[in-house]
């Protein structure tokens, strides 16, 4: 079975030749559509991590504001918006407001490249991947001049722990990417995808693609500043790290951009190695391969997405925090060396043609 | 001797050392008095080179309610009450401390079940106590979830000490000539029930953080503090035994039935933060073990044994009893002058010189390693402030 994948930019130029209008119109109701995505998913997330949290933790959660709280975070975002915005005195204004836009704009930029389904993808770049990961850098631009504008000293420190931790592990998270674009052969998200249409990459290729999985959720964890990674913010530590004088609406913005970079992280981690929106299929397995597609591809895309999210809550509410040398140990001396050998046992893996239902 | 007194002033306005290739400079933090891992308003000005904490001073003062010359206004009765605002988390200990003194002084009889019941509610306390420091022990490591395992298991026992007591916190319980109330019916079934509980949720606590990798790498070599630079510091309780001292007044000057029952005192051999973590997991047990030896059997007998309207007086001069709570040595020094409400008291509490051991241990850590040290030392800064 072959997948026709058709964007919302390759609709809109269809759409083009006819009425510029209505191509305008197209990419007005595109461009709602993913605000209003980012903001229900948002408020989603922020709901389950609340539940997920308490769950672990032998409570129940909100459980006032409608059905079992599935309310809660929207009074929470209204709280936000009637809080006062300040803005501390001695702050560099200009550079505080902008903090969080860069931070909010890094998250949503990645948004339109993650394919979800094959017929929901709003860009599809022959670069995709060099541009998720070029984009999604913008996020820590938020966070440094977040930290820095404020002049404030615990501000500070959580910038500039946060800085060195995501560039440092950016290195190791694009290895493992490279892993699966050298086995895919492709940058574009939809091609990776459509290499996967006789297994995934995680098992087909003999431990590597599950080592590059491993790598890339410890490395991707540590750029969306989650525990155990959380030492930007590193609430014991740092009272709220490079949030601290945020308050209302820019916190929000903070604060939803770190939920959704959750987001991405797990859509691209199961765009890359768990086939994206692509059924389990083994092989040519003609039967089990029809089974699976009797699924929807878009839902296989929320089910694998979901499934890492909560992994990635799960390591939240188990793990403590590292410390600052510690994270950093982490990176260069153990995940990077792992990470480069991976890569070349991949490259000679690719090459030689060695691994599961080799074209 | 010579004794070196420097200002807060003096003390920031000094040479700067950092170290480092770059022209960086040293900058001073204040963390506190309203810090998350502070615990209350502890106010630590520091002196930092980038991460790396150069100088820890710790600045008092923030909640000094001055319990002891308050002490000196009403009778021995009313003070017990208000030395359950000092630490807290050892209500009944601190209660008991100035009860001992009382005691001693005024020559008050008791008999086994008033000492019974006295040695089972501190236990219970010590456990609470712990319990409570294990779970803000991992929220100050960043693992949010033990806090709720420990305070939900905490909550247990203050569950038992309401039925008893009528109170959770401030409970006022241990009076000169006994304790309040008799024991509710079903306290002794209630915490048999409890420990039972208990036992297996220690085995789930090591799994959730004793046995963490990322626990282990953080505490294990972080925060010495020597067995002689603990006895200079006047450290005591847990803090001091991790540094591999064994010193336990229940076993040094056995008070209560604690001479009549078997328990091990453990001890660490670092005094790390490790250490301090493993003694207190440890008391845990040993606690367990002493309340499972008198709980079946607390002798039968009256509770209160002067009329709680009798007045107390205590012979002139100074007296000067001490005990052992979850934190260390509580010691009462009581001036009397015969009549009625105290001369003078001072109360030496286990926080305040515990606390000065954050100096010793802190230098040439980094931010996180404070705080988890500030955390293993385990203070309550009312007890620091009075």
């Amino acid at each position: 079975m072959s997948w026709q994948v058709k964007t919302i930019a390759q609709r809109t130029g269809d759409l083009l030749p006819g009425s510029p209008w209505t191509a305008a119109l197209y990419v007005l109701l595109t461009i709602l559509a993913v605000t209003a995505f980012v903001t229900v998913a948002g408020l989603v997330l922020i709901y389950a991590e609340r539940k997920i949290a308490a769950h672990f933790q032998c409570r129940v959660g909100p459980m006032r504001v409608g059905w079992h709280g599935v309310l809660q975070s929207i009074a929470d975002a209204i709280k936000l918006l009637m809080k006062e915005d300040i803005v501390p005195r001695d702050a560099d204004a200009l550079l505080h407001i902008l903090a969080p836009v860069l931070s909010f704009a890094g998250m949503l930029l990645v948004m339109i490249a993650l394919p979800m389904s094959p017929s929901l993808q709003v860009a599809d770049m022959n670069i995709g991947v060099l541009y998720v990961t070029a984009v999604s850098g913008l996020g820590v631009l938020g966070i440094l001049l977040g930290g820095w504008s404020s002049n404030n000293k615990w501000s500070l420190l959580g910038a500039m722990r946060a800085g060195a931790q995501i560039i440092s592990y950016e290195v190791s998270a694009t290895l493992a990417l490279l892993v699966v674009v050298l086995f895919a052969g492709t940058l574009q998200l939809s091609g990776i995808v459509q290499s996967q249409d006789t297994g995934w990459w995680i098992w087909r290729a003999h431990g590597c693609g599950l080592v590059a999985f491993a790598i890339f959720m410890i490395a991707g964890t540590a750029e969306i500043n989650r525990t155990p990674f959380d030492l930007a913010e590193g609430e014991s530590e740092l009272t709220a790290g490079f949030h601290t004088e945020y308050s209302g609406l820019r916190f929000s913005f903070f604060f939803l951009s770190e939920f959704l970079n959750m987001f991405v992280l797990a859509a691209m981690a199961s765009t890359l190695f768990l086939g994206g929106w692509m059924p389990l299929h083994i092989g040519h397995f003609a039967a089990l391969n029809g089974v699976m597609d009797l699924l929807p591809p878009g839902l296989w895309f929320a089910l694998k997405t979901t499934a890492i999210i909560f992994l990635i809550m799960w390591f939240r509410w188990t793990f403590p925090r590292l410390r600052v040398d510690q994270l950093m140990r982490l990176e260069w001396k153990i995940l990077l060396p792992i990470g480069f050998v991976n890569l070349f046992v991949s490259a000679a893996c690719v090459v030689t043609g060695f691994y599961f239902f080799a074209r | 001797m010579s004794v070196h007194v420097s200002t807060l002033q003096a003390r920031i306005s000094g040479e700067s050392t950092a170290s480092s290739p770059l022209s960086t400079e040293e900058y001073f933090v204040n963390m506190g008095p309203q810090h998350p891992s502070t615990h209350g308003v502890l106010r630590l000005v520091l002196r930092l080179d980038g991460e790396t904490v150069r100088e820890v001073v710790p600045v008092l003062g923030y909640i000094h309610r001055g319990i002891e010359k308050m002490g000196e206004h009403g009778n021995y009765r009313q003070f017990v009450h208000l030395v359950d605002r000092m630490d807290y988390l050892s209500a009944l200990a601190n209660n008991w401390a100035v009860t001992m003194v009382v005691e001693k002084a005024a020559k008050m009889e008791t008999n086994e079940r008033i000492e019974a019941i006295r040695t089972l509610v501190c236990e219970l306390q010590r456990i609470q106590s712990h319990l409570l420091w294990w779970g803000v022990f991992g929220m100050d490591l960043g693992g949010f979830t033990p806090f709720f395992y420990g305070l939900r298991d905490r909550e247990q026992i203050c569950d038992i000490f309401e039925k008893t007591i009528g109170a959770r916190l401030t409970m006022n319980y241990i009076q000169p000539g006994g304790v309040m109330f008799d024991i509710h019916p079903e306290f002794v079934k209630d915490v048999k029930a409890f420990l039972s509980y208990l036992k297996p949720k220690l085995v789930e606590y090591d799994a959730l953080l004793t046995e963490n990798v990322i626990i282990q790498e953080r505490l294990r070599g972080i925060g010495r503090l020597s067995a002689a630079r603990a006895i200079a510091l006047g450290a005591t309780g847990p803090v001091l035994r991790a540094s591999g001292v064994a010193h336990d007044l229940r076993k040094s000057e056995p008070y209560g039935l604690y001479a009549q029952v078997d328990f091990d005192v453990p001890v660490g051999t670092d005094g790390d933060c490790w250490d301090r973590y493993w003694v207190r997991m440890e008391e845990i047990r040993q606690s367990i073990r002493i309340i499972e030896q008198l709980i079946d059997n607390i002798p039968e007998g009256k509770t209160f044994l002067v009329k709680p309207a009798a007045k107390i007086k205590v012979p002139a001069g100074i007296h000067y009893s001490h005990l052992e709570t979850a934190r260390g040595v509580l010691g009462v020094l009581l001036v009397s002058n015969g009549k009625e409400s105290p001369y003078r008291i001072h109360c030496r509490t286990p926080n305040f010189n515990n606390l000065w051991c954050i100096g010793e241990m802190a230098t040439g850590g980094r931010i996180g390693d404070l705080v988890a040290m500030l955390s293993s030392i385990d203070i309550v800064v009312p007890d620091i402030d009075r």
